[in-house]
């Protein structure tokens, strides 16, 4: 047991050196979620106060997870679906969910990346496609959709998606995001070319280059006028919200998928390591960092956000100052953003009749900070809206989507080593087809069903798998995984395995986060999370230009047969649980001898069937 | 005479007046924001800049009229105020009637830009009451920028994974060439009982040289 397995070891591949297999694990876990979806709900959540929950979950709840899919891949030198069924042949449907969810979220995934090329591509004209509306049909003004929105809002939805008014509706295939999804796919694949050797190279820059440019935006964010206010916004704490359960709940389940575990990447990558490397210092290092990504990168997100903002408000400012200059004959420039209120009470009060004939906008900073948004929304709509506003748009907004880019592709390497490497231990595909020639079926067979996300109606697509795929299933996983290794393959195992890895045997801490802390919050999270969404028929935002109150989004609920879509991609990935566990039981049930076949080619069959038969 | 003339001059002013007003229904209000504009480069609203204003609409009047030579005096200006607006009419080139306020409006449009750089302004910062400007098309480059950005990210990408392909390719046939060369070196030694799976025991192979006959 203790003995290391040198010798079937020699061809599986390794890392060059510990740096890359760190950056690996670091660009895997820091990915879009860091940027768009931890500042959102800091915002929401009462700023600085959020940190606590956040903070909490991360100890308690993260970093104990980290640790153990780290340990686990490290000790037994297999992918996700080698590694539970080496546990427990009961537990190899583990491993087989790992390998569905890596694959369902990685087409998704990919497919925002092929939006952010696309306006990665769209950034180097002057001036930026998105700033101006185009002409309508017959040239006498500007297209009537892009007139009640605005600019921006037409160009992600209108030339970026094609998107149709309900999910029912598919629509035509966008073309020329099927070209960009190719491009995408492409990418990953000349990443994937040669396995880990081409993906560790690759994961240098892709890893890197985030931080890079987040430190210049963040300087740069900073000399903009309004940036103090949208930082203030973001961190003022609100230690009232500390109460309501949903920020805990949130708070959870953002450091939960903003590490990344569960996929059975992080598992495939530390099997690729030595067996004597220092596992509990890499997972606290990079739950650390990914959550010091989370907050470094908030700062600039809200800085730019401030400085939107305060855009927004001086112009409706002007605006109003504009129609008193006009309606009073004033000089020009006698009433300024700094006398305005002065004026304006001085008029109201001699002349009110007037000035509410005038209908003067309310202009308050706040409602323009409370616009937030997350996701796709910031990236694509909020953000490339604040870059039209700042000098030198097209050099921002390159870097911006290059950033994104590098952030996701990373986290792609992830995804898709949870689909190759399961493959290569199952050893489902015959010897002599080559890696390169492996990793091309697979991205083409995503590629093709991605393209579903290409329909007009792509989007309201990418919605139900983010929701619905990546969530559920994952916990799920965890939750197993936990049980598995404290609870089946044993804690005092587990704790031998680690100190023939580390030196040392796990301390107090994580034991007692291992066997308790850990599973019970998980299984808290699991079934407030199913609870909540339960509670409501699950409804979406639709962009429908017929609608009466076009530019908002039309709410609809999702009709019964997507309803059975989404059950199904629920379902689907931990489905393979207890049938491989059933599987399982009636093969042991009909062979008692103990000439049963092992999975694991590392160990020693004598002496394992011994121990199991003692153990069973 | 010189009564008769005077009074005509008179009367002509008058009717001048009379001509121009707030809400003249063939003329049409003006205003300028220079500050907002220019900021320190703003200049001064005189007589002077009125007497351009003037003439510059004259010379709109003449481009979109080629036949009638309007001169300074056919744009009458009224109703001045410190915002820096007035109302304005063009009267025709004999001074009796006013030009239609489509005339008018049509001659501004088409000298729009002219107008605009006389005064150093833009559509939004020199307005017209009821000509709204008419809109600039988008600029659209010959060639689609971002088709140029695909096309090299594209062609590296393209040309990294035909490259990487050919040389695991040739790395592979270099690979054989050498096995092949393995196996014929192990052939010499003579394994006679191998059948080329498994471990070769070496210490197996020297006794069998010693032991050749």
């Amino acid at each position: 047991m203790d003995k290391t397995t040198k010798s079937a070891d020699e061809d599986r591949p390794k890392w060059d050196n510990k740096i890359q297999y760190l950056l690996t694990c670091i660009g895997f876990a820091v990915g879009l979620g860091n940027v768009w979806r931890f500042p959102y709900l800091c915002q929401i959540y009462g700023g600085g106060a959020f940190l606590i929950p956040y903070l909490i979950a991360l100890v308690f709840e993260g970093l104990p997870l980290l640790y153990l899919e780290l340990a686990i891949g490290q000790r037994l030198r297999l992918g996700s679906t080698g590694v539970w069924n080496s546990i427990s042949p009961l537990l190899g449907g583990v491993g087989i969910a790992s390998m569905i969810v890596s694959f369902l979220v990685g087409l998704f995934y990919n497919t925002i990346l092929a939006w952010v090329l696309w306006y990665f591509f769209h950034s180097f004209q002057n001036p930026l496609p998105w700033s101006t509306c185009p002409l309508n049909v017959n040239r006498t003004g500007f297209s009537e959709e892009c007139e009640k929105s605005t600019s921006v809002n037409y160009f992600w939805y209108r030339e970026t998606l094609g998107i149709t008014s309900n999910i029912e509706e598919s629509g035509s295939i966008q073309w020329t995001m099927v070209v960009c999804l190719a491009s995408a796919w492409c990418i990953v694949y000349i990443c994937f070319i040669k396995g880990i050797q081409s993906m560790g190279k690759a994961v240098y820059v892709t890893a890197t280059f985030p931080y890079l440019v987040l430190t210049i935006f963040l300087i740069r964010a900073m000399m903009l006028p309004g940036a103090v206010d949208g930082i203030k916004y973001l961190f003022t704490p609100d230690w009232e919200i500390l109460k309501n359960p949903q920020v805990w709940l949130d708070a959870a389940t953002q450091i939960f998928f903003s590490l990344s575990v569960a996929f059975g990447g992080l598992i495939a990558f530390s099997s690729y390591n030595d067996e004597k490397n220092n596992c509990e210092r890499d997972a606290v290092l990079v739950g650390v960092i990914n959550s010091a990504t989370s907050l470094y990168a908030s700062i600039p997100i809200f800085s730019i956000l401030g400085f939107k903002a305060t855009s927004a408000f001086n112009a409706c400012q002007d605006d109003n100052i504009l129609a008193l200059t006009n309606q009073f004959d004033f000089s020009d420039q006698n009433i300024t953003r700094e006398n305005y209120n002065h004026w304006f009470n001085y008029l109201n009060n001699t002349f009110p009749s007037t000035i509410s004939s005038l209908n003067l906008r309310t202009c308050d900073l706040q409602t323009f900070l409370d616009q937030s948004a997350s996701g796709t929304g910031l990236a694509f709509i909020v953000f490339t809206e604040a870059v039209i506003e700042m000098p030198g748009s097209q050099i921002w907004a390159v870097l911006f989507f290059i950033m994104l880019f590098s952030l996701g592709i990373s986290s792609m390497f992830g995804n898709i080593q949870g689909v190759l490497t399961p493959i290569s231990d199952l050893k489902i595909l015959p010897k002599w087809l080559p890696e390169p020639l492996v990793t091309a079926i697979v991205c083409i067979i995503c590629f093709l069903v991605a393209l579903i996300f290409t329909l007009g109606s792509g989007n309201y697509w990418l919605e139900v798998f983010n929701a619905y795929v990546g969530s559920v299933p994952l916990l799920i996983i965890a939750f197993f995984e936990i049980i598995g290794v404290i609870y089946v393959h044993g804690m005092k195992r587990f704790s031998d395995d680690i100190l023939f890895m580390t030196g040392k045997r796990p301390n107090i801490f994580w034991k007692a986060c291992w066997m308790v802390i850990s599973p019970v919050m998980l299984l808290g999270v699991l079934i407030a999370y199913v609870a909540l969404q339960a509670q409501t028929r699950p409804t979406y935002p639709t962009w429908n230009p017929s609608y009466e109150f076009f530019p908002q989004n039309q709410i609809l609920e999702y009709p019964d047969w997507v309803f059975a879509i989404i059950i199904l991609l629920s379902v689907l990935p931990i489905i393979s649980i207890p049938i491989v566990a059933l599987y399982g039981l009636i093969r042991r049930g009909k062979r008692r001898s103990s000439t049963r076949v092992e999975f694991s080619a590392y160990s020693n069959g004598g002496f394992e069937s011994e121990y199991r038969q003692n153990r069973t | 005479m010189w009564e008769k003339a005077t009074i005509l001059l008179f009367v002509a002013c008058a009717l001048a007046q009379d001509l121009c007003s707030p809400g003249a229904s063939d003329g049409y209000k003006v205003r300028l924001s220079i500050k907002t504009a220019l900021d320190d480069q703003a200049y001064e609203w005189n007589t002077n800049e009125l007497f351009l204003f003037r003439a510059a609409l004259a010379y709109a009047m003449r481009s979109y009229l080629p036949d009638q030579h309007f001169e300074v005096s056919n744009i009458l200006i009224c109703d001045e105020t410190p915002r820096v607006s007035f109302w304005f009419v063009v009267t025709s080139v004999n001074s009796a009637t006013l030009i239609k306020k489509e005339d008018v409006e049509n001659a501004v449009r088409k000298s729009r830009s002219r107008i605009n750089s006389a005064f150093l302004l833009s559509d939004q910062t020199l307005e017209f009451v009821g000509i709204a400007p008419t809109l600039a098309a988008p600029f659209v480059p010959a060639t689609p920028p971002w088709l140029i950005a695909f096309g090299v990210v594209m062609g590296v990408v393209g040309a990294g994974i035909v490259y990487f392909l050919v040389s695991a390719v040739l790395q592979r046939k270099r690979k054989k060439k050498g096995k092949m060369a393995d196996d014929e070196a192990r052939a010499e030694r003579g394994i006679s009982g191998e059948n080329g799976s498994g471990i070769y025991n070496t210490s197996f192979s020297d006794e069998e040289k010693m032991t050749e006959m």
